[in-house]
């Protein structure tokens, strides 16, 4: 009897393109709302951000059901730190359990390329960037998913974020303003969406700051 | 209650048919500072008297968040109250994580009477030695139960436990009818009320007790201090009295009883409490 489902992958990648930015009293978060599988595409208007709390929103590309498994554990753990702690996750706070959580599956990992972005106790912003099994260190500004080689040169060419090898360690965020921030996100996805055929249909858009937290959609390209 | 030779472990019955270490862990919730509860049908609201053991010692936390959805105090040995409410925690995180949807109050209240039956049926176990009075929503409204350390569990249009109950208890006799449509700001006053009957002639301010609402549009949540000061100096500086209203008062304790398995009355201090 021949080999049945001897292709049988528990893993799809469902595409799209996730980027955050710090700034020194805002975050800005967005990622592309485009799910596709193989050459199809499955919807236009699939979220891949999450809120995990006040101060930390998530987007991950990927494969999106381990990605929406992976959001309802961090949410139900986010319950149960605020029923212990009479108080929200810290975004540090957050990202080390992000990184304990994607560790944990180590030998069965979400297929989850994640950014985490949000404000840290300061008020200061703060992205983390991850692999799929959390690895993970604070920087000033991440790209995540298919997008991403074509947006992270990009970034640092406009940023000009120094490199952690270089000495004396520098503040990671950008001395951008907040305005300036959201148009460079909007611009990463429009050049991304013209070359990356994962990269499309609209940008959702997630500006945190002192004041709460705002949110802008953007329309892309739909080929 | 007397020591008798039947008392020693939970698993004996007595020859009248009665498990005295069930029973002796009702007389433990009577022992606890009083914790107060009643709702209408969109809103329930829990109070309870917070007595520190001194004037250097914080006092005790006896209401609990559960979810947004559903609030407990408890009256009694405070340790298992708290053991109990991070399981009643638990229980709704992993309904909410399974069923994207909250955990029905009653369903709730059922699994933590199981639980407490298990501890009066293990020899190897206590009772716990904590009333709890849970207050929360469901889809037909607001619900307001308290769970027996028996394993019994009641609904309750309004309840009172623990120490001097019994004079918030009355009060609530004479009031409960009106519940139902009370507006929130009127229930809070009531319970309000209820624990100044409790603290029996001692001042009543925000410092000794603490008032809880859930509703519907409104989670669960502690009220502040100030906000319970205010409410508390709007009806003292008026001279308001509890307002006296003759009603049909039932004769068990605390209003209308009205669960449908269990039946009949919450512990009545001669009977044996488990006795339906």
């Amino acid at each position: 009897m021949p080999k049945e489902h001897a292709n049988w992958s528990p893993y799809d990648n469902n595409g799209g393109t996730c980027v955050a930015i710090a700034g020194a009293d805002y975050c800005v978060i967005a990622a592309d709302t485009r799910m596709s599988t193989g050459y199809s595409i499955l919807t236009r208007d699939y979220s891949k951000i999450c809120k995990l709390a006040d101060k930390s929103y998530m987007a991950s590309s990927g494969f999106q059901a381990d990605v929406k498994a992976l959001q309802k554990v961090l949410s139900s753990r986010h319950l149960i730190y605020q029923h212990q702690h009479n108080k929200q996750m810290s975004c540090p706070a957050m990202a080390q359990l992000l990184s304990n959580t994607l560790y944990y599956k180590r030998f069965f990992p979400y297929y989850a390329f994640n950014v985490l972005g949000g404000l840290d106790s300061e008020g200061k912003g703060c992205v983390f960037t991850y692999d799929a099994v959390g690895s993970y260190e604070r920087v000033g500004y991440s790209a995540q998913g298919s997008g991403a080689t074509l947006i992270t040169p990009f970034l640092d060419n406009q940023l000009k974020s120094p490199s952690p090898l270089l000495l004396p360690a520098k503040d990671a965020v950008t001395p951008l303003s907040e305005a300036e921030a959201v148009d460079l996100v909007k611009t990463c996805f429009s050049s991304a969406t013209e070359r990356d055929i994962y990269t499309g249909d609209s940008v959702e858009i997630i500006i945190l700051n002192a004041n709460g937290v705002r949110r802008e959609t953007e329309q892309l390209r739909k080929d | 209650m007397f020591r008798n030779q039947y008392d020693t472990d939970v698993t004996t019955w007595s020859p009248a048919g009665r498990l005295f270490q069930v029973e002796y862990a009702m007389e433990a919730v009577k022992q606890g500072s009083a914790a107060i509860g009643l709702r209408s049908k969109t809103h329930a609201v829990l109070a309870c008297v917070n007595k520190a053991n001194s004037e250097l010692s914080s006092h005790q936390r006896k209401i609990f968040k559960v979810d947004d959805h559903i609030g407990v105090a408890i009256a009694g040995l405070t340790a298992d109250g708290r053991v109990l409410s991070r399981y009643m925690r638990s229980e709704c995180i992993n309904y909410g994580y399974t069923y994207e949807s909250p955990l029905p109050i009653g369903r709730l209240v059922v699994q933590l009477a199981d639980k407490a039956q298990v501890c009066t049926q293990r020899s190897w176990k206590r009772p716990y030695g904590v009333g709890l009075l849970v207050a929360g929503l469901d889809e037909s409204g607001a619900h307001l139960y308290y769970n027996c350390p028996s394993g019994n569990y009641f609904e309750y249009q309004a309840f009172a436990i623990g120490s001097r109950s019994q004079a918030a208890k009355t009060y609530l006799e004479r009031k409960f009818e009106n519940f139902p449509d009370s507006s929130r700001d009127d229930l809070i006053k009531d319970a309000l009320f209820a624990i100044r009957e409790t603290l029996q002639g001692e001042k009543l301010t925000s410092s000794v007790c603490t008032v809880s609402v859930v509703g519907v549009g409104e989670a669960f949540n502690i009220l502040g201090q100030k906000t319970v000061q205010a409410l508390i100096n709007e009806f003292e500086i008026s001279g308001e009295e509890a307002p006296a209203t003759v009603s049909a008062a039932e004769e068990a304790a605390g209003g209308d009883a009205a669960a449908a398995d269990q039946g009949g009355a919450a512990a009545e201090e001669e009977a044996a409490p488990m006795d339906i």
